[in-house]
């Protein structure tokens, strides 16, 4: 016989609501973070938007000791590194979504591949700035001996080489998820009309796969944009226009990395947080669309 | 003197918009095996995932009208409470796959938290598994998992599982149609022997089933009880003619 | 006229031929791009790697681990207090973001339609993405600010806005492929709700939420930027999580940018430190994926 066992019930309901209560109230909770670092940065830059307007934006000194904020050098050296980076990182991460995502989709070379990629994500921004300052700018200033160019060794295009290693996991994750998702019977019916793979490549995967690229190019970018530490070290900081990409410069990420524990005066907190905004608003529209291009893709 | 353990009155269950069970009428009695048959779609696991509750699971699901088992409205209790008086046994087998087979078949006390002695946990257990003629195949690896079991020994599992809580009523929603012919066989002769002590509410799509292993038949078509009966009435002498047409196999 | 009907055949066929010739040679040249441009890819690691080790091994002891970093002028020294630093503020951003990530991504698989889950997916798509040095303000702001100085506790509380994306994700990912059967058998048995969960689901799926944590301590373990104006640093050794606190990525940063021989070789030390835990992290996400993978 099964031996009668009482089952205690004393308070099953409540448990059961508190639960339920806390699942909702901890999702509600991550919509209102996202909500408050809008507002916390909207409003903590409002001293430097009443004060600067749309100059922040177009003018060219910062000069913080004679009260003067103009974020053009920071927004020119930001855009500069990122797409210099997209640029130099895209052929190589395409062509690793091709290797992982068409030649080598299983089996121990793609495992080494996948894992090595992974591992390139892994490693710490601020790592990656400190090789950089000790192998890369060593290896700039002898390219720029050669050219006739002041050897300064760090600057906009070191901080866009090492910008382009940091991001090319990003694209690559998502490219090679977009080009194995590529149906099989397409491919199939190109290669029964004797189309070589180059050409099942160039002609079926990249067009099918055209917009997942974008979108995992794009959500590169967005890492770019706001990559801190690496950058910081390797771009120079000098608060001019850069006049080439072998110029010294700076971010905007940079500029808040160095200034804002220093920063003295409401405006020059302000205008900083002005940046951080920037920032955040760009790498949320970036992820937002780039998001629901992949959403779109893989329904 | 037959009982009636389950009452059904006027019983209407929905998705949303759409009316699923349509004013259901039918008295379960005690120690019967009843057979809910009809053709896939006419909601006979509608109705018995009604009996327990599991229907309101499913978002934009209702109900309306009454349902008594016992004489205690199921639609007043604590769901969670009548979940245990009524065990269901499920399609597939459903084992849980990070206990083991000894903790499955009481996994209805450790999951509630209920402390048992040593004694308690291994009566309980051995009863269960012998009552779910699974006991000789498991008694040596019971301390392995659940999912090593064949499906056949893992659906037997699960109906040892829903024992060990001593339910007032056993539910089992086409039980054995994802399982082979040998096993099938064997969860049939487990029917009959559980009549004595349970009542049970198979639903079913196969018809030789119902004749072989139930009482009662209730014959389900587009979400209504067309018949309910004696199953030897039911499939010898049918007084509707949709029975007919389904016993005769004009149905899909 | 037959002869000359033959030679054009055969010429148009060796037309076709030296096409399709061309053709599969496009066609290897191009498999030699791809994988030639994959393996220039992997270079930086292998580099990078090569380098820090290189340079690192000889910088890691006892001593190394066990003392304080010494005044600039003085051999030796180490980094004990960036290590225990880096250790507690983890563990703290742990405490925090773990169950809060673990809540929510239920959330997000059980009400995987609900207006409020559309939301709280995209608020937590957008999170993800916030550049960390925009983290480093929001906690400046929220609570450095007000409660008037740096603590190793603000710095835990960065990073744990930075874990909760990754953990919110691998939850909700592993949970919706949990069959809806095994939530059923349970709740059939007379269980509540929320010990079918606790006790059924999440234990089910353990292995995919511990993946997904390890890898997002991993990724947060080297983060610098949110901890410049949080955590802050502290040349001292403390476990006072209300005091600013040092940490290895904050050395290695203050370090490597510093003009003395010894303070970079310190962060070569610590660089390689921090490389070994994310290895470290990343093989034991593999086995954690590996040994509880469960069976249905």
């Amino acid at each position: 016989m099964i031996p009668a066992i009482t089952f205690k019930n004393n308070g099953i309901n409540f448990k059961e609501k508190a639960f339920k209560k806390t699942l909702t109230l901890l999702a509600i909770l991550a919509v209102v973070i996202l909500i408050a670092i809008f507002f916390t940065l909207l409003i903590n830059s409002f001293p430097s938007l009443k004060a600067l307007g749309a100059g922040f934006f177009y003018d060219k000194t910062w000069d913080p000791v004679a009260d003067e904020y103009g974020a053009l050098p920071f927004l020119v050296g930001t855009l500069l590194t990122s797409f210099l980076a997209l640029i130099i990182s895209t052929p190589f991460s395409i062509a690793v979504a091709i290797f992982l995502g068409e030649y080598y989709k299983k089996g121990i070379v793609a495992e080494t591949f996948k894992n090595v990629i992974d591992l390139l994500a892994g490693i710490p921004s601020v790592i990656y700035g400190f090789w950089g300052l000790f192998v890369l700018v060593p290896v700039v200033r002898v390219i720029e001996l050669k050219l006739n160019l002041p050897p300064y060794g760090v600057g906009i295009f070191t901080s866009s080489i090492i910008l382009a290693i940091m991001i090319l996991p990003f694209s690559v994750s998502l490219s090679r998820q977009v080009i194995s998702m590529v149906p099989d019977n397409l491919k199939e019916a190109a290669y029964s009309l004797g189309a070589t793979r180059f050409e099942v490549i160039t002609k079926i995967i990249i067009p099918y796969t055209k917009s997942g690229l974008f979108a995992g190019l794009l959500l590169a970018l967005g890492r770019a944009l706001g990559e801190t530490m690496a950058v910081t070290m390797l771009i120079g900081n000098t608060h001019s226009i850069p006049t080439g990409i072998f110029s010294p410069g700076n971010t905007m990420a940079s500029v808040i990395a160095n200034e804002f524990s220093e920063a003295t005066g409401k405006i020059y907190t302000s205008a900083l947080i002005e940046m951080a905004l920037f920032l955040f608003v760009v790498a949320t529209v970036i992820n937002v669309i780039g998001k629901q291009i992949i959403k779109r893709f893989t329904i | 003197m037959e009982s009636a353990i389950l009452k059904v009155r006027n019983f209407n269950a929905f998705f949303g918009e759409s009316h699923i069970l349509k004013n259901i009428n039918l008295d379960i009695d005690k120690n019967n095996v009843w057979a809910i048959m009809g053709p896939s779609g006419c909601g006979k696991t509608t109705f018995i995932r009604c009996i327990n509750r599991m229907h309101e699971l499913t978002p934009n699901a209702t109900t309306s009208g009454s349902m008594q088992l016992n004489g205690e409205e199921v639609y007043e209790m604590n769901p969670v409470l009548l979940r245990r008086k009524v065990g269901m046994v499920f399609q597939r087998p459903n084992p849980f796959p990070t206990m083991s087979i000894y903790d499955n078949v009481i996994a209805g006390y450790i999951l509630n938290g209920i402390k048992l002695s040593k004694q308690q946990k291994d009566e309980i257990v051995e009863t269960s598994l012998k009552r779910a003629a699974l006991w000789m195949e498991v008694r040596s690896t019971l301390h392995k998992k659940g999912t090593f079991l064949s499906g056949g020994q893992q659906q037997r599992l699960c109906i040892a599982r829903a024992l060990s809580m001593n339910p007032e009523m056993l539910l089992l929603d086409e039980a054995t149609s994802a399982l082979d012919p040998v096993s099938t066989s064997k969860i049939e002769e487990l029917i009959h022997e559980l009549k004595a002590e349970y009542t049970i509410l198979m639903v079913t799509h196969n018809m030789q089933q119902a004749a072989r292993v139930s009482d009662k038949t209730a014959f389900f078509y587009l979400g209504e009880i067309i018949e309910a009966d004696n199953t030897k009435t039911i499939f010898t002498n049918p007084k509707h003619e949709k029975t007919q047409d389904y016993i005769r196999g004009h149905f899909g | 006229m037959r002869n000359n009907d033959l030679i054009n055949a055969e010429d148009s066929r060796s037309d076709i031929e030296r096409q399709i010739a061309h053709r599969n040679k496009k066609n290897k040249r191009f498999k030699g791009v791809v994988i030639g441009a994959t393996i220039i890819s992997t270079l930086p690691l292998l580099f990078i790697l090569f380098y820090i080790f290189r340079q690192g091994i000889s910088a890691i002891n006892w001593h190394f681990l066990t003392n304080l970093p010494k005044p600039v002028g003085e051999a030796g020294g180490g980094v004990a207090n960036a290590l225990v630093g880096s250790i507690l503020i983890l563990l703290v951003s742990c405490i925090i973001a773990i169950p809060i990530g673990i809540v929510i991504g239920i959330y997000l698989s059980e009400e995987s339609k609900s207006k409020l889950a559309y939301y709280c997916r995209l608020a937590v798509d957008v999170l993800q993405g916030i550049p960390s040095i925009v983290i480093g303000i929001i906690i400046y702001e929220w609570i450095v600010r007000p409660v008037g100085g740096f603590s190793a506790f603000s710095g835990s509380l960065a990073l744990a806005l930075m874990m909760l994306p990754s953990i919110v994700k691998s939850t909700e990912e592993t949970l919706k492929l949990l069959p809806e059967s095994l939530k059923e058998a349970s709740l059939a048995l007379g269980v509540p709700y929320y010990k079918t969960m606790m006790k059924i689901i999440v234990p089910t799926g353990l292995g995919g939420i511990l993946t997904g944590v390890i890898l997002s301590i991993a990724r947060v373990i080297g983060e610098t930027a949110p901890l410049l104006f949080t955590a802050f640093g502290s040349p001292f050794m403390t476990t006072d999580i209300f005091k600013p606190m040092s940490s290895l990525p904050l050395i290695i940063f203050n370090y490597a940018t510093s003009p003395y021989e010894d303070w970079h070789q310190l962060a070569w030390g610590a660089s390689m430190l921090l490389i070994l835990m994310i290895l470290i992290l990343n093989i034991i996400s593999k086995i954690v994926q590996r040994k509880w993978k469960v069976q249905f």
